[in-house]
């Protein structure tokens, strides 16, 4: 992981959003997006910016399940455990990513490439169970579908 | 010639995408191949809509990437042969026959990125009409003739909110659409952006015109990326078109539409919250009074409507309140779209007459109970709601029917129960939900959802005590009155309803240590019935901890030392000789 976060990249955000009033958590989804996760430095630079206190966008930014405060992987996994997933076994594939992976929900393989993250519901409903790995959805899992999936996209690098 | 291939982002995770590729590479380009967003056949994605020049179509269903050649064959030689096993059944037909669709009419028909598309299919004639022909007060008493009422929960007359926030003192005023669909299991407002986005636009505008806002925003919840891209396409385009902006149709109502995406808080699809949310802000609920209509976004008058909510407003603008009136019951009007999802056989997006019973929905057009499973629930309202048994399956489809079993109407999600869901584990799964997303202002919201869970975790793991329904009844009360919002004071109704319907799965798990639905995993034990197994040897390799002996053609033994009830084995054994006990 690169430890330099190079502030240029989110000037053009700040440069757009910094004086429209409530852009705060435009801001922060849009520096995610950047950088992957919400870098202290940034928070830092959000603030100085556009005059919002550390402790308010730290308020904001610990809410919202979608900010995170530390890198992820290549891979970000969002597993549904919404209704409709739960009635359809969605904590088998739960169990079977954290065995086949090694972590938890909210944390990251060693080499970087997978983040695992639990999440209320993808609006696949009817494919369910289903997971979600960087906007793309994949329905109906079983055990082995999730297993294969994970494999093919370790297998791709 | 043209071909239609669905593509929601349900469709595109059952292969959608792939399959349009396939049709690519066998020649096929736009105009003729074109997209449209979802039929809300979900169970049969991906599907493609062949029509020919009379217009006539031929939907093909569960297509892959591999049937491309076959499809393609047929095009040119028209034989039907080739794409008979493909065809949607007369028995699949009838799901979408038996539904009446307003807020749905025309997903899964048009292209959703096409704005022509829309305007082809009657789009924008309803904002023409109101803006050039009828006053403002004139839309608002269309609305109130239909008997709309929101279509996000509450249910409450979609003409009064329009009334108040139009009488309401002040120049500028906001329209805001709730799409933050917050309910675990709901995706019907996610299918009308996705496939409809310019319809909540003509509908969002139209309310704008009647309350007098100058300014439309829409929440839409971070988890549906496809749905933000589209609509953020066709607020674009309507804006090129002179739909959206300055002086539409020529008059002196100018209306500009921004999107906001969420973050990930369900607390945010409470109205107050969402305001916070929107002037980005942690989305904690506001005291009303004074409600939005008053003092909502940035303090000035406001107007929150649900995204079906808006998606009638088109219709019933064009064809008149009486006809939206002459759907539905005494109190409860029109159309209400569901997602139908869970043990059942036919998953999807039905729309529906209010008035129509839970059998209706569930049983003659959701096709009953998929493998041959016993109907025993159904969980309308998500969180904030409850779930109604199976004996009360013919309750009629109506705001005050459904409020009387103890659920509610809610947005619009049905998650379908079968035997083997255990309601305690369902009342567990809902109170961990609302316990995580209490926003934490409320006092007995935030320690009563906590202590609720404690309490429910211990019944599901066997340590459940004497007195343990009756507190958590006692608790149920106390976070009901004592909560601010919304989320708080309907977060015990999951609890409720399972203890009031189904009292005996709560005492069996409690008294004599025993899951009647065989899901609470401290509570059961597998085992192999010797009788049955083959001796395959599957289940022994499949087990994790190497909990299984036996060798090839020999009967095969749990240990329940070693055995981490992980259900591999149960799920793997073809000849059903595992079982729970
Ligand atoms: C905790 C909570 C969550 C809610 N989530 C949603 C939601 O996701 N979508 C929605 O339209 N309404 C939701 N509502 C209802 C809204 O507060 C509001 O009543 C609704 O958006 C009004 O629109 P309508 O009158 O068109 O239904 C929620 C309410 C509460 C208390
Ligand atoms: S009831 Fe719960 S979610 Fe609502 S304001 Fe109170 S603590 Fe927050
Ligand atoms: S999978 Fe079933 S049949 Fe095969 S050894 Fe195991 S219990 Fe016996
Ligand atoms: S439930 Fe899991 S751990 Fe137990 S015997 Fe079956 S496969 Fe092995
Ligand atoms: S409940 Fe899992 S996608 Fe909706
Ligand atoms: S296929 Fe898209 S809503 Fe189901």
């Amino acid at each position: 992981m690169d430890n330099k976060i190079d502030m240029e990249l989110i000037k053009p955000v700040l440069d757009e959003y910094g004086e429209v009033k409530g852009s705060l958590i435009t801001i922060l989804q849009q520096t995610q997006e950047i950088y992957g996760y919400l870098p202290k430095e940034a928070i830092e630079y959000i603030a100085q910016r556009t005059g919002i206190e550390i402790s308010e966008i730290m308020g904001v930014a610990t809410f919202y399940t979608q900010f995170r405060l530390t890198p992820v992987g290549k891979y970000l996994i969002m597993l549904c455990q919404g209704t409709a997933c739960h009635v359809n076994s969605s904590e088998l594939i739960l169990q079977t990513i954290k065995d086949e992976l090694g972590i938890d929900d909210g944390e990251t393989t060693e080499d970087g490439l997978f983040s695992l993250k639990c999440v209320a519901c993808l609006g696949c409903c009817s494919l369910s169970p289903v997971m979600m790995i960087n906007e793309n959805a994949y329905g109906s899992l079983t055990p082995d579908k999730t297993k294969t999936i994970l494999r093919q996209l370790r297998e791709a690098q | 010639m043209r071909i239609v291939v669905g593509q929601g982002s349900c469709g595109i995770a059952a292969g959608a995408e792939k399959v349009r590729q396939a049709l690519i590479k066998e020649g096929f380009t736009a105009p003729e191949l074109t997209i449209a967003g979802c039929i809300g056949m979900c169970y049969l994605e991906p599907i493609v809509d062949i029509y020919d020049d009379n217009g006539d179509v031929k939907r093909l269903v569960k297509v892959s990437e591999m049937d491309a050649p076959k499809i393609a064959e047929y095009i040119r030689t028209g034989n039907i042969g080739l794409i008979s096993d493909l065809l949607v059944s007369e028995e699949d037909a009838q799901f979408l026959k038996k539904q009446t669709r307003i807020a749905l009419r025309r997903c899964g028909i048009i292209n959703p990125e096409e704005l022509a598309d829309y305007e082809k299919a009657d789009g924008y004639s309803a904002l023409k009409k109101a803006v050039t022909e009828m006053t403002p007060e004139e839309v608002i008493e269309v609305i109130k003739t239909s008997g709309l009422a929101g279509r996000g929960g509450a249910g409450f007359p979609t003409w009064f909110k329009w009334n108040a926030a139009r009488q309401a003192e002040g120049d500028e005023k906001y329209l805001i659409c709730n799409a933050d669909e917050g309910d675990p299991g709901a995706f019907m407002d996610r299918a009308v952006i996705e496939s409809d986005p310019h319809n909540l636009i003509e509908g969002m505008l139209i309310g704008a015109y009647a309350i007098g806002a100058q300014n439309a925003v829409v929440y839409v919840r971070a988890e549906y990326p496809l749905a933000i891209k589209r609509l953020k396409r066709a607020i674009k385009q309507a804006t090129e078109a002179g739909y959206l902006g300055s002086n539409i149709f020529g008059s002196d109502f100018s209306c500009n539409m921004t999107i906001k995406a969420g973050a990930g808080a369900f607390v945010c699809g409470e109205e107050t919250a969402l305001i916070e949310s929107l002037e980005g802000h942690r989305g904690m609920p506001r005291l009303k009074p004074p409600f939005p209509a008053q003092s909502g976004f940035w303090r000035k008058p406001s107007n929150i409507n649900n995204v079906e909510t808006f998606a009638n407003v088109g219709w019933i603008i064009n064809n008149g309140g009486e006809a939206f009136a002459a759907m539905g019951t005494e109190g409860s009007k029109g159309t209400k779209v569901f997602a139908v999802t869970g043990k059942i056989k036919r998953s999807g997006l039905v729309e529906i007459p209010m008035g129509k019973t839970l059998r209706d929905v569930i049983f003659d057009i959701g096709g009953g109970i998929k493998d041959g499973k016993e109907f025993k629930a159904v969980q309308m309202g998500g969180p904030s709601g409850g779930c109604i048994p199976a004996e009360l399956i013919d309750t009629v489809i109506d705001y005050k029917a459904l409020g009387a079993t103890g659920a509610i109407m809610g947005s619009g999600g049905m998650v379908v129960m079968d035997e083997g869901t255990c309601m305690v584990n369902m009342a567990k799964f809902f109170l961990d939900f609302t316990a995580k997303e209490s926003c934490g202002k409320c006092v007995p919201c935030r320690i009563g959802t906590t202590r609720m869970l404690e309490i429910l975790k211990r019944i599901t793991d066997g340590n459940g005590k004497e007195g343990d329904i009756e507190l958590l009844e006692e608790l149920c009360y106390g976070i009901k009155d004592g909560s601010l919002c919304g989320l708080g004071q309907t977060a015990p109704n999951p609890v409720l309803t399972t203890i009031r319907y189904f009292r005996d799965e709560y005492e069996a798990h409690i008294n004599s240590k025993n899951c009647p639905a065989g899901e609470c995993s401290e509570l059961i034990e597998y085992y192999i019935v010797p009788e049955k197994c083959k001796g395959c040897t599957l289940c022994a390799r499949n087990c994790p901890v190497d909990a299984i002996s036996g060798s090839v053609k020999t009967v095969h033994k749990i240990d329940t030392e070693k055995c981490i009830k992980c259900k591999k084995c149960y799920q793997s054994c073809k000849f059903d000789a595992i079982i729970k006990r």
